[in-house]
């Protein structure tokens, strides 16, 4: 399979690679895919005053995969919560240059983006706030 | 911040970039191969059918003495040898050969799971014309047992065909307890063995496996691309029925001019390979364990995939869990290996070898083959080794499996969303 020179870009240089403390009242974190279908997304995203002010991922899955989850979370940093949940798989797609059998990947970084938001948004609920 | 930055693994002097250590999908052709056959294109070009002239002479005795050479090999005679385009037509030869010939006789099959794409879908096409075939499991360590094999036969069943050595996991079956078996249970029944892999680089012998046909290739054997052979036992006469049709060539069970040099190649590699096979294999054996050793005493959670014991001295399939097959690859991207990662394949499945194991499909997708090869070094295992590791820990630090392993969290015991 050749790979599109952004993917490589993303692949040998990921961006915000790393973790947030799950318990953190500002963190939302989005976990989505499975093991068994060969990639699995960590997306979290801290928010602060209604801002996405820092995002991080960890990725398993190939290289289309990694690369996903690492612009989506470039892409996310300085958005509020309702730009971020805008973000459509296809401007990956576009920006990577992905071919069709790798679009399932930008998929799974929306679902990712979208399931950190959703995350944030319950805590915020559960705490009343 | 982002701690993860690219890899760079310094080359060793004397190791040329990229390795090939993909051995079992096909192997270069021998210097000494290639020196064999070059006159056959140009000089010595009749067709080995021509009986009444001397370029005709010269092409057929080439050809009879590549028969022999390949015969050798197998512990055969070179009137058993039907020169086909490969192992793909061989096993399609043997299978759908005999089954057409002895349907009068039943019409039942037996094979393998794990058995290569040629033999499972040529039985599986064989179903659609009223046969039954019965796909044995191995166990998890990928081996069937002879008794396995003579408790799936009936009276009805007409061949039984079982690999030598699995072209992925390079376990090898035990054929010579399954020929035996087979014989004891009826003796009519047919034994057929795809040796591909496994022919030149693990003893074997036709009588001692009481086989009755036997495919191979010359392109696994450090000979060239295109031409394989179909032994076909002659004492008792094994009849079969051929699949293509024309001048009556191959005594008539495979029609077509010969591919003289491919066929001069095929018979060298097939003397280097007896010749070469004892020691190769003690050379192939001592790196593989190097490459293993080094691997997994810096690896955590890597897991060999099918038997270690029984096993060519060459195959090395390991799983990295936690770290996607595919990513793995484009990390080692100077090094030709291959994955049973869904994402690699055409079919956006994993492995069905390592499936048929057992092997869940979390693990399947984190497994590497490397093959080793006789133009492999010990300078070449050294890089690999460092490559992979640095690889799998660069990876593992970009993994969210690797970080909740760590965290002491059961990756099975999360409710994740397929899809
Ligand atoms: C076990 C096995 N059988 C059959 C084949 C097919 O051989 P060929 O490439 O000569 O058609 C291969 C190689 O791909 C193989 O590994």
């Amino acid at each position: 399979m050749a790979y599109s020179d952004k993917v490589i870009e993303h692949y040998e240089n990921p961006r915000n690679v790393g973790s947030f403390g799950k318990e953190d009242d500002d963190v939302g974190t989005g976990l989505v895919g499975a093991p068994a279908c060969g990639d699995v997304m960590k997306l979290q995203i801290r928010v602060t005053d209604g801002v996405i002010s820092d995002a991080k991922f960890k990725t398993f899955g190939c290289g289309s995969a990694i690369a996903s989850s690492s612009l989506a979370t470039e892409m996310i940093k300085g958005m509020t919560l309702d730009q971020a949940a805008e973000i459509k798989n296809t401007q990956i797609v576009e920006e990577l240059n992905l071919p069709p059998v790798k679009i399932h990947c930008s998929v799974l970084a929306e679902d990712a983006i979208k399931a950190a938001i959703e995350d944030y948004k319950k805590k915020r609920q559960e705490r009343g706030q | 911040m982002s701690s993860v930055t690219k890899l760079e693994v310094p080359v060793p002097e004397g190791v040329k970039l990229p390795i090939f250590m993909d051995n079992h999908s096909t192997t270069p052709v021998d210097p000494r191969v290639l020196e064999a056959m070059l006159p056959y294109f140009t000089t010595h070009f009749g067709n080995a059918a021509s009986r009444n002239h001397a370029f005709g002479w010269t092409a057929e005795a080439a050809v009879e003495l590549a028969r022999s050479q390949i015969a050798a090999l197998l512990g055969g005679d070179g009137k058993e040898i039907v020169l086909t385009s490969g192992a793909t037509e061989s096993n399609n030869l043997a299978i759908k050969g005999a089954a057409s010939f002895h349907r009068r006789n039943g019409n039942h099959l037996i094979t393998v799971e794990t058995e290569h794409k040629s033999v499972i879908d040529t039985c599986k096409r064989l179903t659609r014309e009223g046969f039954e075939v019965t796909f044995l499991t191995p166990a998890k360590d990928g081996l069937v047992t002879a008794e396995q094999v003579a408790a799936a036969m009936t009276d009805k069943t007409v061949l039984v065909s079982v690999m030598l050595a699995n072209n992925e996991i390079g376990v090898v079956q035990p054929v010579n307890e399954i020929g035996a078996a087979i014989k004891a249970r009826n003796p009519k029944t047919l034994f057929h063995i795809d040796a591909v892999q496994g022919v030149g680089k693990v003893p074997f012998h036709v009588e001692d496996a009481k086989a009755d046909l036997v495919s191979i290739t010359a392109h696994k054997m450090y000979g060239p691309k295109g031409v394989g052979a179909l032994w076909v036992r002659r004492r008792p006469r094994v009849r079969i029925d051929p699949i293509i049709d024309g001048g009556g060539h191959e005594r008539g069970m495979r029609s077509g001019t010969l591919a003289v040099p491919l066929i001069v190649g095929f018979g060298k590699a097939a003397e280097l390979a007896a010749a070469e096979r004892e020691a190769e294999g003690v050379r192939l054996r001592a790196l593989r364990d190097r490459l293993h050793r080094g691997i997994a005493s810096r690896l955590s959670e890597t897991y060999v995939n099918g038997s270690l014991e029984h096993r060519l001295p060459g195959n090395l399939n390991l799983s990295f869990a936690f770290v996607e097959g595919e990513s793995l690859l484009m990390a080692l991207k100077d090094l030709a290996v291959s994955s049973g990662s869904a994402c690699t394949s055409a079919s956006l499945e994993p492995s069905y070898v390592l499936r048929a194991l057992g092997i869940g499909d979390e693990l399947a997708h984190t497994s590497i083959r490397f093959g080793l090869g006789r133009f492999n070094t010990e300078a070449e295992v050294d890089y690999v080794i460092e490559l992979v590791v640095r690889s799998v820990e660069r990876l593992r630090s970009l993994s969210p499996l690797w970080e909740m392993h760590q965290d002491g969290i059961d990756i099975s015991s999360i409710q994740w969303t397929p899809h």
